[in-house]
């Protein structure tokens, strides 16, 4: 049986900055967004005092003073630094590791005995060597795993780790029952709406619910997830993965490849992909997530780069995402092992009509801004990839093996099927051919 | 009380090699571990045995020059490895950050600098000690 867990840090924010500052251990603390706009992230103790998340700061500043809350700005330098230290960790734990966000990513724990005993090491772990506090949810399929990490954080006593694999039958359940709908993974709070006004409000409902009819009413992601719920795991990360916070990228590669050209185009790709989604959406991304990794199953030398690039200014434009994760991709290869997949995660998404412009940072050229739109208007007119970066071409060795996909009729106009493409002047076999010779007008008879 | 200062972080940089002098120098090079018999040396690599979990600290003040811990020198501290009797730490004395020997013996503990200058600091219990990490290497440039 497939096994996942997902792990995430603790108020991740507030953690890296505390790890810093032992002298603020058990005191509140929260952190602003890009020019310290927003509260973005608070600790426990501030989320206790009553702080609310996305409020502007000058709303909460007098009870921030009153309580001594220590404020600080985003350090994503910082953020970056500490999630790829803690990626890096993480992968040592299983063969296959799917990051979701900052600090947020997916264990592959199938066929191994004791989960539970292996989450609670990884949780140690991660409090040991980096300081930072995490929860493990454990769970048949990525949805549980999800669900499960959510139990994890607000029922203390499972102490940050919890697997559904504890539970009787009975007691799992009426957990599902107790927990709204819009918990699960992929159920925004419309979806969620819409869902109670079929009657369907807790997770358990979602469970038992009528998987075809809700394929027909909604779509195949949410059919998919009434699976998952039932402990069948077929939902891949990109298919349900928020885009308002991050949009992920990746895949692998149709043959092992161990040179840095073929790296280098797959990344530019994913970025290509990312920021056209990015665009089509009206944010801006101010992280960029790099990974690439060897063949963890019968490869000498797993290793799995991780590195997190923070953005001076959020950004929409290709190019200088790619620029940065080129830089990237250029710390994280190390020559002589062979690679099977690269991907991208943006991250630090932000609304770009509200982005304010830092005084110090030379403005971004509202040329760039036509060639983006220039470009994404001919993609959609002429299909996807039309128009691209050069490097994405510089070698084709990571595209994905995918002789037998079939063509995407219907999304991409280039691939839409074809009709009367023959004029059959000579007969396909089984046929023969008739041509309607013209009436003679009826009137002469 | 504070005697060092955290500056930041270890750039993930490929391993750099360096090709390795060896016995042919007389009193002065290090012996280097078997591991580097090969000749030249990776200074990442013989610094930090997990460079996840190691940071760089300065330090300030001269409460450890008995063991050859200078200002301004930067210390790597390992936060993963458990700190045992001998080692050199990072502690949090008052919220600050202090690097001692630890001294860990017949229930007692203590945290010793290394110039009779400075006092022996001495936790009230285990719980009072907040060991952040421990010392693995020292850089200094001359």
């Amino acid at each position: 049986m497939s096994r996942f867990a997902l792990v995430d840090g603790n108020s991740f924010y507030t953690s890296c900055e505390r790890v810093f500052r032992p002298d603020l251990i058990g005191k509140p603390i929260i952190v602003l967004s890009n020019n310290d706009g927003c509260v973005v992230a608070r600790s426990a103790e501030a989320k206790a005092i009553g702080i609310p998340a996305f409020l502007p700061y000058y709303q909460v500043r007098s009870l921030c003073r009153k309580h001594r809350v220590a404020v600080f700005s985003s350090n994503y330098t910082l953020y970056g630094d500490m999630s790829r230290r803690m990626m890096n960790i993480l992968a040592r734990f299983a063969p296959q590791q799917d990051i979701y966000s900052i600090d947020e990513c997916f264990l592959d724990l199938s066929g191994m005995a004791t989960p539970l005993a292996h989450g609670r090491h990884i949780r140690q772990t991660l409090l040991d060597k980096l300081g930072l506090p995490s929860c493990v949810g454990i769970g048949p399929s990525k949805t549980l795993a999800k669900l499960a990490n959510h139990v994890a954080k607000q029922q203390a006593h499972w102490q940050g780790v919890f697997d559904w694999a504890d539970l009787t039958p009975a007691e799992a359940e009426g957990l599902l029952a107790s927990m709204d709908v819009r918990e699960v993974w992929g159920v925004g709070r419309r979806l969620a709406e819409k869902l109670h006004q079929l009657r369907i409000r807790s997770a358990l409902d979602l469970q038992r619910a009528d998987a075809r009819q809700l394929k027909r009413n909604f779509n195949v992601v949410l059919e998919r997830t009434v699976a998952e719920l039932n402990g069948v795991s077929c939902l891949a990360l990109d298919d349900v993965a928020s885009s308002k916070q991050h949009i992920i990228s990746s895949r692998s590669f149709s043959r092992q490849v161990s040179s840095l050209p073929p790296l280098s185009a797959s990344i530019a790709h994913h970025i290509a992909r990312a920021a056209e989604k990015l665009r089509a959406q009206g944010s801006t991304a101010a992280m960029i997530g790099v990974s690439i990794q060897t063949n963890a199953f019968g490869s000498a030398t797993p290793y799995h780069g991780y590195t997190c690039i923070p953005l001076l200014q959020p950004s929409d434009d290709t190019l200088s995402l790619n620029q940065a994760a080129q830089a990237g991709l250029r710390q994280l290869f190390q020559p002589g092992l062979r690679y099977h997949k690269a991907g991208v995660v943006l991250m630090e998404i932000g609304d770009k009509a509200i982005q304010q412009q830092d005084m110090f940072a030379p403005a971004p050229d509202p040329r760039r801004a036509r060639l983006m739109s220039t470009i994404d208007q001919l993609n959609r007119r002429l299909g996807k990839g039309s128009i691209r970066l050069a490097v994405e071409d510089i070698s084709q060795d990571w595209q994905m093996r995918q002789a037998m996909r079939s063509p995407c009729y219907s999304t991409d106009p280039q691939q839409a099927i074809m009709a009367n493409r023959q004029a059959h002047t000579s007969a396909p076999t089984g046929y023969r051919l008739y041509w309607p010779r013209r009436q003679p007008d009826s009137g002469n008879e | 009380m504070s005697d060092i200062t955290l500056c930041g972080r270890i750039a993930p940089s490929p391993p750099c090699s360096l090709p390795l002098a060896g016995m042919g120098i007389r009193a002065g090079f290090p012996s280097p571990a078997d591991d580097y018999l090969d000749s030249s040396i990776d200074l990442n690599g013989y610094l930090m045995s997990d460079p996840d979990a190691c940071f760089v600290v300065r330090v300030q003040g001269d409460s450890m020059s008995g063991a050859g811990i200078m200002e301004g020198d930067l210390l790597i501290v390992d936060k993963g490895r458990p700190a045992l009797h001998g080692d050199i730490v990072v502690a949090v004395v008052d919220g600050d950050f202090t690097v001692k020997r630890l001294h860990r013996r017949h229930g007692r503990l203590a945290l010793l600098p290394e110039n009779p200058a400075y006092p022996v600091l001495v936790p009230q219990s285990e719980q009072e000690l907040l060991i952040w990490g421990v010392v693995c290497g020292c850089v200094r440039r001359y």
